[in-house]
């Protein structure tokens, strides 16, 4: 059996369906081919108990590019982001930090902790959009390949270079302390009070093996702030029916254009001839034949797996393979009987309304780093919960609840032992920290899904377990991602690109890796 | 004192910003939460309440109430049969628009009335020697809008009729053991029902109301998050999108129901002999087509808002809360064309949205004005086209 596509995607995750949809949207033939039963990737939600919608792996929105969102028309596929402005932190004395939508009672919650903490976190606020604003252009375009001396490239570089010259020196200043530096330094320069610096540090270690005191968290913490909520720079927001509920608009909306989308294809390999892709060999043994191959996979699967390394250039290969994956996080998902309570706040259900730091000083957030540094997972672990349903009704029977925690730090590989043998006890461990802040969380507990890396990597396919599908580090990022030379889309194989998230600018649900694929391309 | 609602005692509660508004006289929530956008989302995806008493209400009864109501709305008030509602306006003889209201008509002969603004002594000046009594009954019942997509799975934990209660019918019925008019109307383009109670049994029916819709994070809303929806919803606001003729001072200040939209009450004037206040005028309006303006949606270009805000070194606002003072729109030469009201960032559509006023030339889909800012203390002008009222028309509204 075959067929002829002008486009093939290999990848049904989010950036393999947007840039099926862009593809599909300049009128090319496309297919987008899915290994599993549903699309979405890592952006899913299943129903692993009657009535309760996990999100198994991501579990909030905020980085995806606005823009995608209009040009893919995905509010007429079923786009509905609800707010989730609240952030809960509880401290170890049972005090606890929140925040919310209104900056002036913002301003008095963080002055019950320090007067000068409040003030400075207007000041924190915009420097930070400024820096955002000063690197929104070189996050949504093709960065320059810095291996050419083509005159477009050269010419790329020194916009690239004007662009940053017209930026204010302060505000290029803090870009590059937050490119290079750690959070927790970034942090200690506007506040005083550990619960907040503990509170503001989370987004600086997410997703990757770095400590909120690593030299390189503040990138991390750079790039979670570059998302809107309704053009409010670094808020977040909760897909109706959660990441799976996304994915689907995205996958409607493709389907729109004319994209077709099959599922149960996982793809064995690329088909190449004469040094060029001209189809796939599907794991049930058909081939599908097409001008354009794009795999929406990371790059050791896109580069090492997909393709014979031996027809790539060595160089290439190399870097590949050194590439850093050491996924650090894993997913804890509970259906709950009912709602928490922390012990202070009794009878509060709005401190739910958002995201949950468990995580109430540097140190508790760095010794839970330190565990994951010497080969095993955190005794106390690092957990960004959040109980969509107190957002979404629609996400569990009335009067129960779905709660989704993010877990650090837990390596992909353990010294000593292994994730089939510790899942559960990671369960448990997750359970008894939540335990400790919400007395009677244990209690409540009615069905647990524990996703350690190893089971990321199995079920969606991602490398270690990595969310970002390669580490957010300097030298995998911009010019690097993946590798120097192949940071702008193609491969060394003719008419094979790569459109995922370990391209720039990287992972998290963005849709920016898919669509600048699509540009590359097709020069959408 | 400013006046209280029945329900206040539990709304006050409830209040987490402590933000009242005056309405009617009477203390009407802005939100209740410091999050406004918790309360729109309410109505798009789970259930909110809003507490709507300050309108004013009237009972319009006996033999002659049909063909009174028939002179005097606009609207063909003979083609709602008992135990259906219908949205209605009334006009001036001269045929501009004075004000929109519900009727809910209980039986043959009685009707309940929803105004904006008293209209009592408007209504009885008219009935002449017609069998009709109007009462006041405002201060009698407090009404409930209870809206959202799972707004009739709460309500039917509470009375079965709401389960299969079409859209735009009324009907009475028990809530908790007290006696309410249930009717599928509302405000927001949504699935939605509005509850007469009254006013002794109000607190028992919001607790009722309450404990069922628990499960479905039911909670009250405020003036922000229903004007929000209402516009996507395409509905008109007296005194933010027209004005009521009765107190303008020149014909500029007035509007006519076809300018307004609502040509589609008068299709079938040509087959009814029905004498109406505002008739002759409508029917020449038609005829010569003489309607100044069309009222329509528009939506802001995304890229050049945000293009225009970048340009001056901003970071474009996206801003929920509705702007209600008018805004000048101009063609691409910055010749005037008309003005938008009601506009605001949809965080559901994720674009700017406003109800613009145009010349009836340029009012066909795909038609491109520029709307005035003032961004940074000077004029800038964002490019909007035109588009089709609703914004938003999910269809479970009439499901």
């Amino acid at each position: 059996m075959s067929e002829k596509y002008d486009a093939i995607v290999i990848g049904g995750g989010h950036n393999g369906l947007v840039n099926g949809a862009y593809l599909a949207r300049a009128g090319l033939k496309t297919v987008v081919l899915e290994k599993r039963h549903l699309v979405g990737g890592a952006a899913i939600t299943e129903e692993l108990k009657p009535g309760f919608k996990f999100t198994t792996f991501s579990y909030a929105l905020s980085l995806l590019r606005p823009d995608i969102i209009q040009e893919l028309e995905l509010v007429k596929h079923g786009l509905m982001v609800l707010p989730m402005p609240n952030n809960f932190t509880p401290a170890e004395n049972g005090d606890y930090l929140f925040l919310g939508a209104d900056s002036q009672q913002n301003y008095h919650e963080i002055a019950r902790h320090s007067a000068k903490d409040a003030e400075a976190y207007k000041d924190y606020w915009h420097d930070i959009k400024q820096v955002v604003q000063a690197v929104k252009p070189l996050v949504d375009s093709i960065p320059p390949d810095i291996t050419s001396s083509e005159p477009e490239e050269l010419a790329r570089l020194a916009s690239v270079g004007a662009h940053l010259g017209r930026q204010n020196p302060k505000v290029l200043h803090l870009l590059t302390r937050l490119l290079t530096g750690s959070a927790a330094d970034l942090l200690d320069d506007y506040f005083e009070t550990d619960v907040i610096k503990a509170a503001f540090c989370s987004s600086g270690l997410i997703g990757t093996k770095v400590g909120p005191r690593s030299q390189g968290s503040g990138l991390v913490l750079l790039f979670h702030k570059l998302g809107y909520f309704d053009g409010s720079i670094g808020d977040w927001g909760f897909h109706k029916g959660g990441n799976g509920g996304f994915t689907q608009a995205v996958a409607r909306a493709a389907q729109a254009f004319g994209c077709e989308i099959r599922l149960n294809a996982g793809v064995s390999e690329v088909i190449t001839k004469n040094g060029e892709a001209i189809g796939v060999a599907l794991q049930n043994g058909d081939e599908l034949y097409g001008d354009t191959i794009i795999s929406a996979l990371d790059p050791r699967r896109t580069f090492l797996q997909l393709v014979e390394p031996r027809d790539l250039p060595t160089d290439l290969v190399e870097t590949i393979e050194k590439f850093k994956f050491q996924g650090v996080s894993s997913k804890v998902n509970f259906a709950l009987d009912g709602l928490p309570e922390y012990p202070t706040l009794p009878g509060r259900t709005d401190i739910f309304r958002g995201f949950m730091n468990i995580g109430p000083t540097v140190d508790y957030i760095e010794r839970a780093f330190d565990d994951a540094k010497y080969g095993w997972y955190s005794k106390r672990p690092y957990i960004d919960c959040a109980i969509q349903s107190t957002i979404d009704p629609d996400m569990s029977p009335p009067g129960k609840h779905i709660m989704s925690c993010f877990v650090q730090y837990t390596p992909y590989k353990l010294k000593g032992g292994d994730w089939d043998t510790e899942r559960e006890n990671l369960g448990d461990t997750v359970q008894a920290t939540l335990t400790e802040f919400f007395p009677n969380f244990s209690d409540l507990v009615l069905h647990r899904e524990v996703v350690t890396p190893l089971d990321i990597e199995r079920t969606v396919g991602l490398s270690e377990g990595n969310i970002f599908a390669g580490e957010f580090m300097g030298p995998q990022m911009y010019f690097f991602r993946p590798a120097p030379g192949w940071n702008q889309y193609r491969t060394p194989i003719k008419g094979y690109y790569q459109c995922g998230s370990g391209t720039h600018p990287g992972g998290c649900v963005m849709g920016a890796p898919g669509k600048l694929a699509a540009t590359q391309i097709w020069g959408i | 004192m400013v006046k209280t609602t029945p329900f206040y005692p539990r709304l006050a509660a409830l209040s987490e910003t402590m933000l009242w508004k005056h309405w009617s006289g009477y203390a009407a929530a802005q939100n209740y939460q410091f999050s406004t956008l918790f309360e729109y989302f309410a109505i798009r995806s789970g259930v909110a309440v809003f507490d709507t008493s300050p309108l004013f209400k009237y009972r319009i009864q006996g033999p002659d109430a049909e063909s009174f109501l028939a002179g005097v709305l606009a609207r063909d008030i003979r083609s709602c049969p008992p135990g259906q509602a219908q949205y209605t306006i009334w006009c001036d003889s001269d045929g501009y628009m004075l004000e929109d209201g519900v009727v809910l008509r209980l039986s043959d002969d009685e009707f309940l009335l929803t105004a904006a603004e008293p209209n009592l002594l408007y209504f009885s000046n008219l009935i002449g020697r017609r069998r009709v009594e109007i009462s006041d009954i405002s201060k009698e019942y407090g009404i409930l809008a209870v809206q959202g997509p799972h707004s009739r799975t709460v309500l039917a934990q509470l009375t079965k009729t709401a389960a299969d209660l079409p859209y735009f019918h009324v009907t009475q019925t028990k809530v908790a053991k007290k006696s309410v008019i249930l009717s599928r109307t509302g405000y927001t383009g949504d699935l939605g029902y509005e509850l007469w109670i009254k006013a002794d049994d109000a607190l028992a029916v919001w607790d009722a109301l309450m404990a069922a819709g628990t499960g479905y994070n039911i909670m009250p809303m405020g003036l922000w998050a229903l004007k929000m929806a209402r516009i996507e919803a395409g509905l008109l606001l007296l005194d933010v999108d027209f004005a009521s003729a009765k107190h303008a001072w020149v014909d500029g200040q007035r509007e006519t129901p076809l300018e307004l939209g609502f040509d589609w009450m008068f299709r079938k004037l040509g087959g009814e002999e029905r004498p109406f206040i505002g008739r002759t005028a409508i029917e020449n309006e038609i005829k010569n087509k003489t309607s100044r303006w069309k009222t329509v949606g528009l939506m802001l270009d995304w890229q050049h808002y945000d293009q225009t805000y970048e340009n001056l070194g901003l970071i474009p606002p996206k801003d929920t809360t509705p702007i209600e003072e008018a805004h000048s729109l101009y063609d691409a030469e910055r010749n005037y064309l008309g003005y938008a009201t009601s506009l605001m960032y949809s965080s559901l559509l994720k674009r700017h949205i406003a109800i613009g006023k145009v010349p009836p030339h340029l009012s066909t889909p795909g038609s491109e004005a520029y709307i005035e800012l003032m961004i940074v203390h000077r004029p800038q002008y964002v490019r909007a086209n035109v588009v089709r009222l609703p914004f938003y028309d999910p269809p479970h509204k009439k499901r």
